[in-house]
């Protein structure tokens, strides 16, 4: 039997991000449920969040991101044989999101799959395209991470309706060509504790979305920094190289407090989360789609990813820009 | 431990947690009304103190710990008694 030829490794060729248009302030909330700008900014640091149109779908938003990422790449539809949808929110259960939002942006018969691993599903997907493109299982692959959580949220419920929201990121993933480049993706370190399954979930179709957000907070507070700097250490990176560290931008509490705990105070910190939320998958690429707009990001520039949720799902990986 | 180390220690802790300088965490002091600290930071508190003391404050009891002396007292005990 013969096998794929591979490549020696990948890297990302560009990203690309999509945001609805309608901002939510916190007052916004604050006139609804019994809540205060100043409360939401000091607990979780969000100042503004998008939430989706009513018929916006999560597939309208990941094709608007993963045509922008696709034009980033300088890649064009043929290129890509391989589209991986991470979301945690799809419209429907059947069929998928992913060849949907494929044949919508013109890529033609390419493998196609959702992946799930709630707010980690983006790191999941970047190492798993990474490992396929690497083994000669995809030439290129397009990685997208599309959230509407608002459909998923209760909006009397002020402990979660403050946090989550809508949005989509992506990401081309490629060869490098020869060992001459060096490689962009570096070996992903990921995990799960299926025993705290029950902080974060959502009960069946008719339910909204629950976190126990002190055990949330304490467990990525404790867990996280040793994997992100495993992370670090299977890349053969130091910390004090990274130029940025860009976390599922869960809260900014946490997001802060792993990142005193991770010892790169020279890497910039997204914190995106402030007129974001938390889009869970889509937080990573849509934080990096802005800081590459921002200038902040140069290519082979070392980044530290770092993404966690429900599940308990978690995984990481040092990428360099585009 | 004496009292007065894990008073020093959480002094300590509560001036990275929380910017508040080590010498306002004197024992009759309430972390709430006093030092401005909320449940979250608590939580973080409770990590540190971890780490320093090797003591295990869950979050149940947590919330029962009101005074920088609540929380000497339970990091003694836990001592003590571990």
């Amino acid at each position: 039997m013969r096998l794929t030829e591979g490549a020696p490794a990948t890297r990302i060729l560009g990203f690309g991000g999509y945001q609805p248009v309608k901002v939510v302030t916190n007052d916004d909330l604050a006139a609804t449920v019994e809540t205060s700008d100043e409360w939401i900014r000091s607990r979780v640091g969000i100042v503004s969040r998008r939430i989706a149109a009513e018929d916006e779908t999560v597939a309208d938003m990941a094709v608007a991101a993963g045509g922008k990422a696709l034009a980033a790449s300088g890649l064009s539809p043929a290129d890509i044989d391989l589209v991986i949808v991470a979301t945690c929110t799809p419209e429907v259960m059947i069929p998928n999101t992913a060849a949907t939002v494929a044949t919508r942006l013109g890529i033609i018969a390419p493998g196609a799959f959702d992946l799930n691993a709630a707010c980690a599903g983006f790191s999941y997907a970047i190492g798993t395209a990474s490992d396929l493109v690497r083994v000669g299982s995809s030439r290129n692959a397009l990685v997208i991470g599309a959230e509407k959580l608002s459909q998923w949220v209760d909006w009397t419920d002020r402990s979660t309706c403050i946090i989550f929201a809508d949005g989509a990121g992506a990401a081309v993933v490629g060869p490098v060509a020869d060992e001459a480049d060096r490689p962009g993706i570096g070996p992903v370190v990921w995990g799960s504790a299926g025993d705290m399954a029950d902080k974060i979930y959502i009960k069946d179709r008719n339910s909204f979305i629950i976190q126990e957000g002190q055990a949330v907070f304490r467990w990525a507070t404790t867990a996280l920094h040793p994997v992100a700097r495993l992370a670090c250490e299977r890349a053969g990176v130091d910390p004090s190289q990274l130029k940025a560290f860009v976390p599922h931008q869960a809260n900014l509490r946490i997001i802060e407090a792993i990142a005193r705990k991770i010892g790169a105070p020279q890497a910039i910190l997204a914190t995106d989360i402030v007129h974001a939320g938390n889009t869970s998958s889509a937080s990573i690429p849509l934080a990096l789609s802005r800081m590459i707009e921002r200038g902040d990001l140069s290519s082979g520039d070392p980044v530290l990813l770092l993404a966690f949720g429900a599940g308990i799902s978690y995984a990481a990986q040092v990428i360099t820009g585009p | 431990m004496t009292d007065e180390e894990i008073l020093a220690g959480l002094g300590e802790i509560v001036d990275e947690v929380a910017g508040v300088p080590a010498d306002q965490v004197t024992p009759d002091k309430s972390f709430v009304d006093d030092l401005d600290i909320d449940s979250l930071s608590m939580v973080e508190i409770a990590v540190a103190a971890q780490d320093k003391f090797g003591v295990e404050i869950p979050d149940d009891q947590l919330k029962n710990l009101k005074t920088v002396q609540d929380v000497v007292d339970y990091v003694r005990n836990a001592g003590v008694s571990a």
